[in-house]
């Protein structure tokens, strides 16, 4: 473990699950069918900064350095202390939005991080948009899914992390938050995005949400 | 009997071990025959789901129990802070099934806020601030703050609606931390514990008898409605039995005498009740079933305290005025 990985450790065992058993509270459905170990790709839904902390903190301290959320480079390499907070303490892995420009595989990154093995987390809205709405998805998870077809994508939806700390906030504020486990998809192809999205939105049928205006 | 338990353990008066450990023993017992049951053979996934429901509700109890001996253990404020932690969380819970407003999001902090305020009021036992803090000066802020906001738009549901959650929350439930801190100095040391052992048990106790006689004489529904569950029946079984046990136990653990405690029984049998159909009747008109998932085979904070949100400021009150 490098120094990096023990910060990291420490970072979630002390700040981040503390601060999740306390001011949020997660109700987590269907935690059986969250795999052990990688390769595995995590699709969710993406409201709040909390999510990609949310997410990780699912695994255990110890698989920590196997979880990668993808992030777009454009917004976390903006300044070095934020690179410092997405690259070195979380992990992230940051990749262009959009096309690749300059014949670079936008993709290379992610895809060699899932041939390592590692558990990969994907927000296929591409950004947190509205709190509490889902926009559509994008094109991405398909493509890699199709690049590594044996690999399980895992739908995931996620309720209240909008609402804790929605775009352009910096106080959270603490409300009980959902995250549903959908079943393990394989074989991307033709209309896979599609399937994904009907995934993630049957799962969000499976918890009540009050109105928020 | 009176002589049998005027020891002291611990510091701790000999009713309140001794009741304390008799609800072990009675956790004891109802972990037994839960666990001696076998499990539901055949692939009937609805028995099963009962049978693990049943397993988990046992295994929350003796966490709540654990947490509630050990913070009383430590002295009263230990036992302050673990309530006013069970406000916290009910009212998060409560705060999480409302529909709230993203104008109120700061509004929503400062509610937060008003828990330990309030906390500290029954810490530092200063009752006048603590029975006006909730219901007179938050009852104005609050509405004062959110017109700031400037969002005129479903403001009167707004501001009603939290004032509701924060008597729920915190005004009722910290009358129940009170009870500590009411015994006079030069009081009887175990006093206040024995009154809030006391309401807890017999809040419980009816919540189970209430169940147990409407499952086995039930007929005459009384409200159809809001919980088809509650009949008259179980409601006057229930109320017998909590009767009985609060004269049983109030002697021992309270102030009050045995004829004063049947009035006692009486009171917390109904306004427990009423605590369990009002609950019921928010849950219907939210459209779901359990307020939360955070007490594995109960639900949530607010479908465990249901009743005690009603039974406390009444025992305390009826306490207070007749006793100190």
């Amino acid at each position: 473990m490098t120094s990096r990985d023990v910060l990291r450790l420490l970072f979630f065992a002390l700040l981040v699950r503390p601060f999740l058993l306390v001011a949020i509270g997660l109700s987590v459905r269907h935690r059986e069918r969250l795999p052990k170990d990688g390769p595995v790709i995590i699709a969710a839904n993406h409201n709040s900064h909390l999510d990609t902390l949310a997410l990780m903190a699912l695994f255990p301290l110890a698989k920590l350095r196997k979880v990668r959320a993808v992030a777009a480079a454009d917004y976390f390499l903006r300044n070095r202390w934020l690179k410092w907070l997405a690259v070195d303490l979380i992990g992230i892995l940051p990749i262009e939005r959009g096309t690749g420009r300059g014949g670079v595989d936008p993709l290379a990154q992610a895809v060699a991080a899932l041939d390592a093995g590692d558990i990969l987390i994907l927000f296929p809205e591409g950004s947190r948009g509205e709190p509490e709405m889902r926009q559509a998805f994008k094109r991405g998870v398909g493509y890699i899914a199709r690049r590594r077809p044996e690999i399980p994508v895992l739908p995931v939806f996620l309720r209240g992390f909008g609402k804790v700390l929605p775009k352009g906030d910096h106080l959270p504020v603490p409300f009980f938050c959902d995250v549903v486990i959908g079943e393990a998809m394989t074989g991307a192809g033709e209309g896979f995005m599609q399937r994904l999205e009907q995934a993630v939105d049957s799962l969000a049928g499976e918890t009540p949400s009050p109105e928020w205006v | 009997m009176t002589e049998l338990l005027s020891f002291t353990l611990f510091g701790w008066s000999g009713a309140n071990v001794v009741i304390l450990a008799l609800v072990g023993l009675g956790l004891v017992v109802a972990t037994a025959l839960v666990w001696s049951r076998p499990e539901p053979a055949g692939d009937d996934p609805k028995a099963l789901a009962k049978y693990r429901e049943l397993r988990a509700r046992i295994g929350s109890w003796w966490v709540m129990v654990a947490l509630l001996v050990g913070a009383l253990a430590f002295g009263p404020i230990p036992m302050i802070v673990l309530l006013g932690f069970v406000s916290y969380l009910a009212l998060k819970e409560y705060l999480t099934i409302i529909p709230t407003r993203k104008a109120d999001r700061v509004l929503l902090l400062i509610a937060y806020l008003a828990v330990p305020v309030q906390y500290y009021w029954v810490g530092i036992g200063w009752y006048g601030m603590f029975v006006i803090f909730v219901p007179v000066y938050l009852f104005l802020i609050l509405p004062a703050a959110m017109v700031l906001r400037g969002e005129t738009q479903g403001f009167l549901r707004a501001v009603g609606t939290l004032h509701w959650g924060l008597m729920i929350t915190i005004f009722s439930v910290s009358h129940a931390a009170y009870l500590l801190v009411l015994p006079p100095p030069g009081a009887p040391s175990g006093m206040g514990p024995g009154l809030l052992i006391f309401l807890l048990i017999a809040t419980e106790f009816n919540d189970v008898s209430q169940f147990l006689a409407g499952r086995r004489f039930g007929k005459r529904k009384i409200t159809p409605k809001v919980s088809p569950n509650k009949t008259v029946e179980g409601f006057v079984g229930g109320l017998v039995a909590t009767t009985l046990l609060s004269m049983a136990l109030a002697p021992l653990l309270t102030p009050i005498g045995v004829p004063q405690a049947a009035a006692i029984g009486i009171l917390l049998a109904t306004a427990g009740f009423f605590g369990d159909i009002v609950m019921s009747a928010v849950k219907r008109d939210l459209g779901i079933k359990d307020t939360g998932t955070i007490l594995p085979g109960h639900g949530g904070i607010l479908d465990r305290i249901d009743s005690l949100v009603f039974t406390a400021p009444f025992f305390f009150h009826a306490v207070r005025y007749f006793y100190f």
